[in-house]
């Protein structure tokens, strides 16, 4: 199947190249930062993870997402998904690729990354998600392949398929609850150290990934004329509606604890996110503000059948929302763990210029990868007339 | 350890003959293996089952050069970097041992109206040489582990720079080198060696000194200031501080278990 790459139209290589330069100029930055250090990156002492991390937690939620068509499809026998499936398993590759890259991006010593495997220590939570990410993009190579496979000779796919899928399905649950777990079990960091974050995390997984997920289809759909299906594409959008309500639901859960107990260590990141520190606002008060306005007003786009099967209007809404979600993982989170420092004292972060084009450019590792592989799966689906 | 180093070797000398693709390279990489290692331990070596400090933080208070005898004492011999910006510490230095305030350093200590006297003092923090360490637990390679004598150490070159032990320990003991550090002293000790960027590193309570029968360096620089002993041993010097006076750790309630103790 994979000859099918090799041919595509002027625009789709022009693309293809537009992607590979970005990655080239990524990687060259990157060679900065391999014999300069992590000097490069606006990262301290004592906000020691920031953009890279942050980038990483937040697709592995993408990675995880494609659940949401998978659950239906398999659990319920929902065949409305049937047609798109593969696209979120694809899409899913090219997250959990983004993901390993972003690792290896915020390592100190990359070239010594095999010491997780050569000294394997259970007791750490990021052997773990080593382990997961690892089997959850090879379950996601083995199913995607297989199925298109089977589509391609317009066949059932083979029987022996289902119960890795099935299996696949647990794992996509555990690739974020290990994620959360990274932070989750951390004594000191008091916006980290809550139970529900591997909730919230996989709520907030499955109304952002499914989103970006559903824009994606929707440019598709211009591009190329695949349609998903005008059911299959609302069903989607009521799923992305009620994991949108249970992510604000369960972040205002975070709010009421901290701040009704009254614990100081518990308000703090609150306070820094929400107001800044030293009475000054922070750079990043002004995004978490943008992105309570956007949740909220994305979520009553969507939540209200009106607004949400407006065709013209969803885009918006699911921009807004993959915006806000973003804001809050890919950025606060990681700010908020480590302000105030161990110290009661803020130290800010920003990313720098090299951390921003390296991700960048690991960004676009993940178009690239996405991009080949849906094309592969969109001419499978041409020939076996399921477009 | 020993049996590690030989368990790599084997890797890297399978996955070179792999590379090479050449059986005729075998002998080769088995000449480079090394042979059975051993090591011994000094006679006069300083031995406990659980090594601690007691910091008096009121001589410290009567007699402020000796903040900077001790910090310096260690940080010169330990060859940890100076790094400024702009004529201040930067946020990127590296520290084993330093001063700060009373609000940054017992951040439980939450008094409104604390004795000013008490307000004013300076306070040494290093690594608290936990019982229950976070650094360890959430290491990925082992590269930060717990001797047995309850000294938390690490292995520089085991180290990928992950940065998790930052995040777990809860009294931001531990420093990242993110640049060169060698750049960064002014004068390199030779009997102790320098990192390399893109590692963490912090205070091993002087496990080397501890290994030829001596002190740590801020110990002997202090004056008296500080004791150092066997926090398992009722008749150590640091049991009997312990006895005799208030003492405070920092953030006990997060149960690290830290062995650094403060008079106040
Ligand atoms: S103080 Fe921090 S670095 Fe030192 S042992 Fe405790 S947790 Fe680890
Ligand atoms: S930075 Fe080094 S010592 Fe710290 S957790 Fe990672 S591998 Fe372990």
């Amino acid at each position: 199947m994979i000859e099918k790459v090799l041919k595509g139209s002027p625009p789709f290589y022009i693309w293809l190249l537009s992607l590979g330069a970005l990655v080239g100029l990524g990687a060259t930055v990157y060679l900065f930062q391999l014999f300069l250090g992590l000097q490069v990156t606006g990262l301290s002492r004592d906000v020691s993870w920031g953009f890279y991390i942050a980038q990483f937690t937040y697709m592995v939620g993408v990675a995880a997402s494609a659940v949401m068509l998978v659950l239906p499809t398999y659990f319920h026998h929902y065949k409305k998904f049937k047609k798109m499936i593969i696209l979120g398993e694809f899409m899913a590759i090219g997250a959990v690729i983004v993901c390993m890259l972003f690792i290896v991006a915020d390592m100190g010593q990359p070239q010594r990354v095999m010491n997780v495997i050569l000294h394997p220590t259970p007791n750490s939570v990021m052997f773990w998600d080593m382990m997961v990410l690892s089997g959850y993009l090879v379950l996601n190579l083995l199913i995607g392949w297989v199925t298109l496979e089977a589509e391609r000779h317009q066949v059932d796919p083979p029987k022996w398929i289902k119960p890795v899928i099935y299996l696949s399905i647990f794992w996509a649950f555990s690739i974020h609850t290990v994620t959360a777990f990274l932070y989750a079990g951390l004594p000191g960091r008091h916006y980290w150290l809550t139970a529900i974050l591997a909730a919230r995390f996989l709520a907030s997984a499955f109304c952002s990934g499914p989103a970006i997920l559903l824009l994606l289809c929707l440019l598709l759909r211009r591009l190329t004329g695949f349609d998903a299906g005008k059911e299959a594409i609302q069903t989607l959008t009521k799923i992305i509606a009620y994991a949108m309500g249970i992510n604000i639901f369960f972040y205002l859960l975070e709010v009421f604890t901290a701040f009704y107990s009254g614990i100081p260590g518990h308000q703090h990141p609150f306070g820094a996110l929400f107001g800044g520190g030293h009475g000054h606002p922070l750079w990043v008060t002004t995004w978490m503000w943008a992105a309570v306005v956007m949740a909220i007003v994305s979520f009553l786009l969507i939540a209200f059948p009106s607004t949400r099967d407006n065709n013209s209007i969803l885009p918006f809404t699911l921009i807004m929302l993959v915006i806000a979600s973003w804001i809050d993982k890919g950025l606060g989170m990681l700010i908020a763990g480590f302000t105030p420092n161990p110290f009661e004292g803020i130290t800010v972060y920003a990313p720098s210029f090299a951390e921003l084009t390296i991700s960048l450019g690991i960004y676009a590792v993940g178009a690239l990868v996405v991009s080949l592989l849906w094309k592969i799966a969109l001419d499978v689906k041409k020939e076996a007339g399921t477009f | 350890m020993k049996k590690d180093r030989r368990q790599f070797l084997k890797v890297a000398s399978l996955s070179f003959l792999g590379v090479a693709g050449s059986a005729a390279l075998g002998p080769v990489c088995q000449a480079a293996a090394p042979g059975e290692g051993s090591f011994t331990t000094a006679k006069n070596a300083l031995h406990a089952k659980k090594w601690g400090m007691v910091i008096d933080t009121r001589k410290f208070a009567e007699n402020p050069e000796l903040y900077n005898a001790v910090t310096t004492a260690c940080h010169s011999y330990h060859n940890v970097p100076t790094i400024v910006e702009n004529g201040m510490p930067s946020k990127r230095e590296v520290k084993w041992i330093w001063t700060d305030g009373y609000h940054q350093t017992f951040t439980d200590q939450v008094d409104n109206y604390p004795s000013h006297e008490i307000e004013q003092r300076r306070y040494l923090m290093l690594c608290n040489h936990c019982e229950n360490p976070a650094c360890v637990r959430v290491c990925p390679t082992k590269a930060t582990f717990r001797r047995k004598d309850g000294i938390v150490v690490m292995d520089y070159h085991r180290c990928i720079g992950c940065r998790y032990c930052m995040a777990g320990c809860p009294f931001g003991a531990r420093s990242f080198n993110f640049m060169d550090p060698r750049d960064h002293i002014a004068q390199v000790n030779p009997t102790f060696p320098t990192r390399m960027r893109g590692v963490v590193e912090k205070c091993t309570f002087c496990s080397e000194l501890l290994a030829v029968g001596k002190m740590p360096l801020c110990v002997e620089a202090s004056d008296g200031a500080i004791a150092f002993g066997d926090l398992t041993d009722p008749e150590s010097s640091v049991r009997k501080l312990l006895a005799e006076n208030f003492t405070l750790r920092r953030k006990p309630t997060l149960g690290t278990e830290p062995s650094v103790y403060y008079i106040l």
